[in-house]
C-alpha cells in the first residue's frame, strides 16, 4: 500500500518519500509535474502555471538526484506515471542510480509508458503515434535485456473509463493497445524472450461503481490475455501468460455535489477488484472523498488508506477461495462482455490496428460519455447527491478554511526556473551539445534509443532539450480531439436551445460562434469536448482546436475567428494563472470584449478572482445539466450583443 | 450606413492586414440590412477601384477528408512565410449538422506564430453541402486577395464537387493521399476536371507514394495534361517536396490567364449570391443555370459583383 506523491520541488518530494519509507511504505509511486510529462522545462511558455502543481518537476539528472537522495535504489520499487517522455526519466534514473552504485540490473519498477491513452485520454503525449510507439517498443527491447527486473509497461485501460469508456470499450481498447505494442516489439527481440515480455506486461484497470459488472469485467480480460498469449504470441509457460493488474477506482463518478457519499462509492468500487480471489488485483490506489473538489491533503488520503485496511483486516473479505467460481450469473456476465469486446477489438484491427484506429477510438469515448451525460441530465442514470436526494444539510467536512483541499505554492515556478538557469551555467555545454547530436542521428536511424538517452542524461541534458530534440526528428503533433465524429444527439433537451440560438444567430446576422479553448498543458478534456459538441448540437460554430495551447493562441483564434464568446476548461489547477493570461491577450488582440467563461475544478474561493479577470461566468462539476449551460450562453451573448429583448432571457425561467 | 464597409475595402487596398477579421465578419452577415455594406467593401476591392486585378494569388486546396490538406497547410504557410509573403487562409469545413451547428477544427492542424500578424486563418462552415464553398467564401476570397499575397481556400472535394472551389482560385491544387485510387479514377473517367496542380501527400510512405504519383503523372499524359504539375510531399520529417510545391503553385500563376480567371469568378460570384438568394424559383426565371452563365459572359467585363447581382436581378424580374 502507498500513497501517490510528489509534488513542488525535488527536494520536498525526497523528504515526502523518506518519511514514508520510514513508516513502513515499500514502494515509491512518482507523480511528475505535466511540464515534465510532456516534455518541456520549466521555463517554455506552456509550462506556465504548472510547474510543480500535480507532481514533481524533474528538469534533468541533478533533480532525479535531488529526488532520490539517500533511497537505496536497489531495493526499491518504484513506480513512475510517465508516458511519452518515459525513455527520459528511466534514463535519468539508471543514471541517478549510477551515481549511487547501483548497477542497472538491480533496479525494479515500472514505468507507466502507454502512449495510445495519451491520446485517448490523458492527453500528455509529446510526439506522432507511431515514433512514440518506436520509443516504447525501444524501451521493452533494451529493459528486458539490460534492466531485467523493470516492467517497461503498464497497458492502461484506467483513463479510458474516465474518459467515458464502457466496460467493452475498456477491454477492447486496452488489449488492442498491448497487441499494437507487442507486435512492435516482437521483431526487435530474439524470439525465446517473447514470453518474458509478455510476463513483463501488466495492466492499470479502473473499477466503477456497478461492482458486479466491473468484476465480470477483470475475469474476462483475463481470459482475453490469456489466449492473446497462447494464441498469438505463442506463449506457452501458463504463469507467464497471467493478467496482473493494478487499479485506481474510478473517479469521474466522484460529485463534487455532497462529496461525502464519494466514500460509499470507493468503497464499492475497491470491491469489483477484491472480491472474486481469481483476479484480485495486485495494488489498489483509492481517490479521497474531496477527488471532485481539488488534490487532496493528507488526512484525506489517510482516510481512503483507512477504507483499504478495513476492507483487508476488518472483513473476511480475503479469506476465502474464489466466490465466484461455479457462479452462472458470473459466467453469463463475462460471456457477454468477452462476446462485445472480440467484437470491438476486430473493429479496431480493421483500421489497422490501435495506433491507425486512434481518431475512431477516440470518437467513440466521446460518443460514450455524450451518452453518460445525457442519461445523468435526463435522470436516467440516478446519481445520489447530484441528480436525486439533492436536499442536504449543511456539509461541516468543507466548512473549513481552504476549502477542502491542498493549494500548490506558486513561488515553487520562479524558483525552479532559476536553478534551472543555474543548471545550464555551470555544466559542459559541448558535452551536452554533442550527446544531443548524436541523440538526433540515432532518432533518424532505427538503432535503439536507449543508449543516446542515457548518455544525454549523464551528459547534463534537460528534458525539454531532450524532447526537443525529438520534436525535430519526428515532428511535433496534436492528437485527435474526436468531436467532429462525434455524432449528433436528437437530444430532446436540446430542442428549445436550438431555436433560441436560431433566433439569436438571425438577429447577429451570422451564427452564433464559441471558441473552446484549453490553455496551457492541462489534458482534462472531457468537459471540453462535451461543451464543444453540445453547442454544436445547440446550432452554434464551435471552433475547438483541443488541449495545449498558449494564450497567445487562444486569443488569436478568437480575433480571426470572429467569435461571440471564449469558453475556458481548466481542471488542473492552473487557472490562477493561465485564465488572467488568457483575458490579458484578448484584450491585446484587440478582442477584449468578447465574453469569456470558464469551467473545469474551480474552487469557490477562487472565482472572485477570476471575475475581476474579466470572467463573465464559472462553472464547475455541480453545473452536469449542459443543456443549461448553453441556455446561459444563449442569454450571455445576447447581453452583450444590446439583444436582451429577445428570447433568450424569458425562456431561462421555464 | 455603407461607410463602414467601404472604409473595410479601402484599408485593405491600402494593404491593411489587421482588418481581415472584420472583413469576414461583415460577409457572413446574411441580414438585409449587411447587404449594401458588402457591396461597399468589394466596390473597393473592384478592380476599377484597385486600377487591375487584386493582386493576390488564390490558391483551391481541396481533395478528401484526411487526404493531409490541413497538414501540409501548415508547410505551405511555413514556405510562404519564409519567401516573405503573407497569407489569408479560409477553411472551408463541411463538418455542419442537422442542428445548424458546425465543429470547427482545422486551424489545429496549422502551425503558425499567433503573433504574426501577416497571417489570417479563418474557419467557415460549408453548410450541408459536401464539398461546396460556404455563402461567403467567395466574397472573402474575393476581398482578401486585394491584401494578402496568398489567399487558400481549402475545401473538401472528390470527384466532381471540387468544381466549385475553381470558380473562385487563380490555381486549383488537388490534394490526394497514396492508395486510395479514387482521383485516378476519376481523373481517367472524365468525372474530375483536371486540376492545375496534384499533390500527392505522405510521401514518407515510401513505394506507396512513388507508385501513386506515377499513376497519376501517366494518367494526366495520356489525357495529354502537360502542363499539371504532379508533386509528392511529405509533411512529417523529414519533410519533402514542400518547395517544389509552392514553386509549382508559384510557375502555374506565373503562365497568367489570371484576368480571364478572375471575370469568370466574378460572374459565377454574382451568380451564387443571386442563388442563395432567390432559390431555385429565381434561377428559373433566368432560365436556367447554363442561361445565365451564357446571358453572364456577355456582360461587361468592367462589371463588379455587386452591378452584376443587380442584373441577373433584373432580368429574373424581381428586383430593379
Ligand atoms: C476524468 C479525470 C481525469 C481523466 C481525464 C480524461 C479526459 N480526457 O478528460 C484522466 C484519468 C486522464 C485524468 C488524469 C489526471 N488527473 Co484528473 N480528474 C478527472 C476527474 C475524475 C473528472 C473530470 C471530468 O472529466 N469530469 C467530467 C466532465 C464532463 O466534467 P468537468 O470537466 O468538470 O466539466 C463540467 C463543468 O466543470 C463545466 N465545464 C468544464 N469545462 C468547461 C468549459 C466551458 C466553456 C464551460 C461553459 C463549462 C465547462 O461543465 C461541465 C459539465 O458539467 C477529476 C475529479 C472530478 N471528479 O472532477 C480529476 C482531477 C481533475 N484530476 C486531477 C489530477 C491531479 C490529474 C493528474 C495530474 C493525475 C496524475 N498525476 O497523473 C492527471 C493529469 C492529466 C493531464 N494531462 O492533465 C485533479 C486536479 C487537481 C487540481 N485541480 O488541483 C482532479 C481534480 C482530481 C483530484 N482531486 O486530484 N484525470
Ligand atoms: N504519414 C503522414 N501522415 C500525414 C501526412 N500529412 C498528414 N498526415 C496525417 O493525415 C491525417 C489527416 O491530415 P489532415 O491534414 O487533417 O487532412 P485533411 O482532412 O485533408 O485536412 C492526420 O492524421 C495527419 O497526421 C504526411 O505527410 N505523412
Ligand atoms: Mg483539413
Amino acid at each position: 500500500m502507498r500513497t501517490y506523491a510528489g509534488h513542488s520541488t525535488a527536494e520536498k518530494s525526497n523528504e515526502l518519500y523518506r518519511g514514508n519509507l520510514a513508516k513502513g511504505q515499500t514502494g515509491l509511486s512518482i507523480a511528475f509535474d505535466l511540464p515534465t510529462q510532456t516534455g518541456y522545462d520549466p521555463d517554455h511558455e506552456l509550462a506556465r502555471g504548472e510547474v510543480g502543481k500535480v507532481g514533481v518537476p524533474v528538469a534533468h539528472k541533478g533533480d532525479m538526484e535531488t529526488l532520490l537522495d539517500g533511497i537505496p535504489l536497489d531495493q526499491m520499487n518504484t513506480s513512475m506515471t510517465i508516458n511519452a517522455t518515459a525513455a527520459w526519466l528511466l534514463a535519468l534514473y539508471i543514471v541517478a542510480a549510477e551515481d549511487q552504485g547501483v548497477g542497472a540490473d538491480a533496479l525494479q519498477g515500472t514505468t507507466q509508458n502507454d502512449i495510445i491513452k495519451e491520446y485517448l485520454s490523458r492527453g500528455t503525449y509529446a510526439f506522432p503515434p507511431a515514433p512514440s510507439m518506436r520509443l516504447i517498443a525501444d524501451m521493452v527491447a533494451y529493459t528486458v535485456e539490460q534492466v531485467p527486473r523493470w516492467n517497461p509497461i503498464n497497458i492502461c485501460s484506467y483513463h479510458l473509463q474516465e474518459a467515458g469508456a464502457t466496460p467493452v470499450q475498456e477491454i477492447a481498447y486496452a488489449m488492442s493497445t498491448a497487441i499494437a505494442v507487442l507486435d512492435e516489439v516482437r521483431p526487435r527481440v530474439r524470439e525465446e524472450l517473447m514470453g518474458r515480455v509478455f510476463s513483463r506486461i501488466s495492466f492499470f484497470v479502473n473499477a466503477g461503481v456497478r461492482f458486479i459488472e466491473e468484476h465480470a469485467k477483470l475475469r474476462a480480460m483475463a481470459v482475453l490475455w490469456d489466449e492473446l498469449g497462447r494464441e498469438r504470441y505463442g506463449v506457452t509457460d501458463e504463469s507467464q501468460r497471467r493478467f496482473r493488474y493494478g487499479v485506481q477506482v474510478n473517479s469521474l463518478g466522484l460529485t463534487e455535489a455532497q462529496p461525502e457519499n464519494n466514500v460509499q462509492r470507493i468503497v464499492l468500487e475497491a470491491l469489483a477488484v477484491t472480491l472474486g480471489r481469481d483476479v484480485r488485483a495486485r495494488a489498489v490506489q483509492l481517490p479521497a472523498w474531496n477527488e471532485a473538489l481539488g488534490l487532496p491533503r493528507p488526512w484525506d488520503q489517510q482516510w481512503s488508506l483507512r477504507l483499504q485496511q478495513v476492507l483487508a483486516f476488518e472483513t473476511d473479505l480475503l479469506e476465502y477461495p474464489d466466490i465466484f467460481e461455479g457462479s452462472v450469473v458470473m459466467q453469463g456476465l463475462v460471456g457477454e462482455l468477452l462476446a462485445g469486446a472480440r467484437a470491438e477489438i476486430a473493429i479496431v484491427a480493421e483500421h489497422g490496428g490501435a495506433v491507425e484506429a486512434v481518431p475512431y477510438m477516440k470518437s467513440a469515448l466521446v460518443e460514450s460519455h455524450r451518452e453518460r451525460i445525457r442519461r445523468i441530465e435526463t435522470g436516467e442514470l440516478t446519481v445520489v447527491g447530484q441528480n436525486r436526494f439533492t436536499e442536504t444539510e449543511p456539509s461541516p467536512l468543507t466548512a473549513d478554511g481552504d476549502g477542502g483541499i491542498l493549494v500548490v505554492d506558486p513561488d515553487v515556478e520562479r524558483g525552479q526556473k532559476e536553478a534551472l538557469a543555474a543548471w545550464r551555467a555551470a555544466r559542459d555545454q559541448a558535452a551536452v551539445d554533442g550527446a544531443l547530436a548524436e541523440l538526433a542521428r540515432v532518432a533518424g536511424s532505427d538503432e535503439n534509443v536507449m543508449p543516446a538517452t542515457i548518455a544525454a542524461a549523464r551528459a547534463g541534458a534537460t528534458t525539454g532539450e531532450w524532447a526537443q530534440t525529438l520534436r525535430d526528428a519526428f515532428g511535433s503533433y496534436r492528437g485527435p480531439t474526436g468531436v467532429g465524429e462525434a455524432v449528433a444527439l436528437g437530444d430532446a433537451s436540446l430542442e428549445d436551445v436550438r431555436d433560441e440560438v436560431e433566433r439569436l444567430s438571425e438577429a447577429l446576422g451570422r451564427r452564433v460562434k464559441i471558441l473552446v479553448g484549453k490553455p496551457g498543458l492541462d489534458g482534462h478534456s472531457n468537459g471540453a469536448e462535451q461543451i464543444a459538441v453540445a453547442a454544436r448540437d445547440a446550432g452554434m460554430e464551435v471552433v475547438y482546436e483541443g488541449i495545449r495551447l498558449t494564450p497567445a493562441q487562444i486569443a488569436a483564434s478568437a480575433l480571426q475567428e470572429g467569435v461571440h464568446v471564449v469558453g475556458l476548461s481548466i481542471l488542473s489547477g492552473s487557472h490562477r494563472e493561465l485564465i488572467p493570461s488568457v483575458t490579458a491577450a484578448l484584450r491585446e488582440a484587440g478582442v477584449g470584449d468578447v465574453p469569456v467563461i470558464v469551467g473545469g475544478i474551480i474552487p469557490t474561493a477562487d472565482v472572485a478572482a477570476l471575475r475581476a479577470a474579466g470572467v463573465a461566468a464559472v462553472y464547475t462539476p455541480k453545473d452536469f445539466d449542459i443543456s443549461r449551460i448553453m441556455r446561459d450562453i444563449v442569454a450571455l451573448v445576447s447581453d452583450r450583443n444590446g439583444l436582451s429583448a429577445t428570447s433568450a432571457a424569458d425562456s431561462r425561467s421555464t | 450606413m455603407t461607410r463602414d464597409g467601404a472604409d473595410l475595402g479601402a484599408r485593405l487596398r491600402g494593404g491593411d492586414l489587421t482588418v481581415a477579421p472584420a472583413v469576414l465578419n461583415l460577409v457572413e452577415n446574411r441580414t438585409p440590412a449587411a447587404q449594401p455594406r458588402i457591396a461597399a467593401l468589394l466596390a473597393e476591392v473592384a478592380p476599377a477601384a484597385l486600377g487591375g486585378e487584386a493582386p493576390g494569388h488564390v490558391i483551391g486546396l481541396t481533395g478528401p477528408p484526411g487526404a493531409g490538406k490541413s497538414t501540409l497547410l501548415s508547410q505551405l504557410l511555413a514556405g510562404w512565410r519564409a519567401r516573405d509573403r503573407s497569407v489569408a487562409v479560409l477553411a472551408v469545413d463541411p463538418s455542419s449538422k442537422r442542428s445548424g451547428g458546425a465543429l470547427l477544427g482545422d486551424r489545429a492542424r496549422i502551425d503558425f506564430d499567433p503573433g504574426d500578424r501577416a497571417v489570417f486563418i479563418r474557419s467557415m462552415a460549408a453548410g450541408d453541402r459536401l464539398g461546396g464553398l460556404a455563402p461567403a467564401t467567395r466574397a472573402a476570397a474575393h476581398a482578401l486577395a486585394a491584401a494578402f499575397d496568398v489567399v487558400v481556400i481549402e475545401t473538401v472535394g472528390v470527384g466532381q464537387s471540387e468544381t466549385e472551389v475553381a470558380d473562385v482560385a487563380d490555381t486549383v491544387a488537388v490534394v490526394v493521399q497514396p492508395g486510395s485510387g479514387d482521383a485516378l479514377q476519376f481523373l481517367k473517367s472524365g468525372i474530375m476536371e483536371i486540376p492545375d496542380v496534384l499533390v500527392v501527400t505522405k510521401a514518407d510512405l515510401g513505394q506507396l507514394a512513388v507508385r501513386a504519383r506515377r499513376d497519376l503523372h501517366a494518367a494526366l499524359r495520356s489525357l495529354g495534361a502537360r502542363e499539371t504539375a504532379v508533386v509528392a510531399v511529405s509533411a512529417v520529417p523529414p519533410a519533402a517536396g514542400v518547395e517544389e510545391l509552392l514553386d509549382a503553385l508559384d510557375a502555374h500563376r506565373a503562365r497568367g490567364g489570371v484576368a480571364a480567371r478572375r471575370l469568370r469568378a466574378r460572374r459565377l460570384h454574382a451568380l451564387a449570391d443571386f442563388a442563395e438568394e432567390h432559390g431555385s424559383r429565381g434561377m428559373r426565371a433566368l432560365g436556367g443555370r447554363r442561361a445565365a452563365e451564357r446571358w453572364l459572359a456577355e456582360q461587361d467585363p468592367g462589371l463588379d459583383v455587386a452591378a452584376l447581382g443587380r442584373g441577373l436581378a433584373a432580368r429574373a424580374g424581381e428586383g430593379g
